[in-house]
């Protein structure tokens, strides 16, 4: 009888630590969103390298725009751009779930040598396009330095950052995202092509992560960005 | 010569076929290029349907660039036809008429007036390729815009910057025109084994169409010949529109992803229009010439 009482004592006690743990990571969280909040829109422009290794593209220009809560666009200053396809777009605030998750701690971490609290997201509805969003958060300076982000579609990305000069907005200076990118195959009688590719160059272009940076140069905030950019 | 080449040029310019190759390729040229505006996203999507799966593209895919890039790729199968009409008529038309002898009593060595029709041809079939660039390029660069060129390759994606394009054109209707003049010796030479037009002709394209076969035909025994067939090289003007990248898949703008292959595959047409072209003018000095 005295071992079932122990054994209840400590489920007790481990229920209450985990329960105020979640609370803690809850409010971590909710202070990184008020944080990130303080940006009602912005635009930036900057600078975005493809690199999947069966696509060859140029460093192209790109301007992003972004209004609270959830509107985002990444608009490649003239050309033609490729992104990954996926409900998650290359943006901050698509990070964290705007209303309804469980935040989990998952220990400490380190991210680009700072120290980083490991946060682990998840949603209350079954429904929803993400099904666990990971954040290593820079609890000293309130910044997501890096999120890994499974969603129920698209499979899972990758996202790191570095900030620098808007570290107080919470915008990055530096996004690099990554995600797993599948090859295709087109028939030769499609594309004319007679001679086979060498083995080498073949072998080079599979299997690898694909991966899209972007550098920002300059941010301009809270404007007032009309909704008919997004359309 | 050159009064024997102006002779040589009224003449292809007189007959009415000329112009049919010309009309051709401007019907041929319109249907694409109204097909494209009108049904554009469909073929675009067809292309890409696996790719898309997973990316999402963001621009003008349907740009001049691009619309003369499948023009060339579906034209220049067919172009050869229209060049071994003239090419493949020049000696055999002549003995049809029976006009060679004549040719042959003027004061001008028999080099010189084979050296005249070829010429002739070649001058032809480089205006032919100047009315593809003119109907193929300018005009949908006209009608569709410009942007980058993107391109599906059978296992890759290439992204060519816009500002890095049109000399890349340049370079490819460069070579095009080395391809083109290729097929134009072939039908030259082989005009001189028959007397009447037709035959050259349906030659020519019948070598043609059997050596592209083999070049496409993926089979060990093939592959051996591959390398020296002028098929297998004549659509070498594609690579003009890959570039290098490097460690950190950077593309290097200006650049061309095999270089060498272009110098190998000019060097295979060269020799072979040296060859038929020297043949041909070989067996025109031996030929006993009774039509």
């Amino acid at each position: 009888m005295k071992l079932i009482n122990k054994l209840t004592c400590l489920l007790f006690v481990f229920g209450l630590s985990s329960s105020t743990h979640a609370q803690d990571m809850n409010v971590l969280v909710m202070k990184v969103k008020a944080k990130l909040e303080k940006v009602k829109d912005y635009t930036a422009d900057g600078r975005m390298k493809t690199d999947v290794a069966f696509i060859k593209a140029p460093i192209g220009k790109v301007k992003v725009y972004f209004k609270s809560p959830d509107k985002f666009k990444l608009q490649r200053d003239g050309g033609i751009s490729v992104l990954p396809k996926g409900g998650v777009s290359i943006n901050i605030g698509s990070m964290i779930m705007q209303t309804g998750f469980v935040a989990i701690d998952a220990g400490m971490s380190t991210v680009g040598g700072t120290a980083v609290r490991v946060v682990k997201l998840l949603p209350d509805a079954d429904a929803g396009e993400i099904i666990l969003s990971t954040l290593y958060i820079d609890e000293a300076n309130l910044l997501i330095r890096k999120s890994v982000t499974t969603t129920r579609e698209n499979g899972t990305y990758e996202m790191e950052l570095q900030y620098g000069k808007y570290a107080s907005y919470g915008l990055p200076d530096k996004v690099l995202f990554s995600f797993n990118a599948k090859d295709y195959k087109l028939p030769k009688g499609i594309t004319l092509e007679f001679d086979d590719t060498d083995k080498a160059v073949k072998d080079k272009m599979k299997g690898k992560k694909g991966r899209v940076e972007i550098n920002y140069t300059a941010y301009t905030i809270n404007t007032g960005l009309s909704d008919a950019i997004f359309k | 010569m050159w009064e024997h080449l102006q002779i040589e040029l009224y003449k292809v310019f007189k007959r009415p076929r000329t112009y049919l190759s010309f009309a051709a390729i401007t019907a041929l040229i319109g249907v694409i290029q109204l097909g494209l505006l009108v049904d554009g996203k469909e073929y675009a999507d067809f292309v890409m349907a696996d790719f898309a799966n997973s990316f999402s593209v963001d621009g003008k895919i349907l740009n001049g660039y691009f619309i003369c890039y499948v023009i060339l790729q579906l034209l220049l199968v067919h172009v050869p036809l229209l060049i071994a009409l003239i090419a493949a008529d020049m000696i055999s038309g002549e003995a049809n008429m029976g006009t060679l002898r004549i040719l042959l009593t003027k004061p001008q060595s028999r080099t010189s007036i084979v050296m005249a029709k070829f010429i002739a041809s070649v001058i032809y079939t480089l205006l032919l390729l100047i009315w593809i660039a003119i109907m193929g390029l300018f005009l949908s660069m006209l009608i569709f815009g410009t942007d980058d060129l993107f391109l599906m390759k059978s296992s890759y994606v290439v992204i060519v910057k816009e500002s890095d394009v049109f000399w890349r054109y340049a370079g490819a209707f460069c070579f095009a025109a080395l391809a083109m003049v290729t097929v134009a010796a072939l039908g030259f030479f082989l005009s001189f084994f028959a007397e009447n037009s037709i035959g050259p002709i349906v030659a020519t394209m019948s070598v043609i169409i059997v050596c592209t076969i083999l070049s496409t035909m993926n089979i060990p025994l093939f592959n051996l010949i591959k390398p020296y067939l002028f098929t297998t090289h004549m659509i070498t003007w594609k690579e003009f529109f890959d570039f290098k990248v490097n460690d950190a898949n950077e593309a290097i703008i200006g650049s061309i992803q095999y270089p060498d292959k272009i110098i190998r595959s000019a060097t295979v047409l060269g020799v072979h229009i040296v060859l038929f072209v020297g043949s041909a003018v070989w067996l025109f000095r031996k030929k006993d010439i009774l039509s």
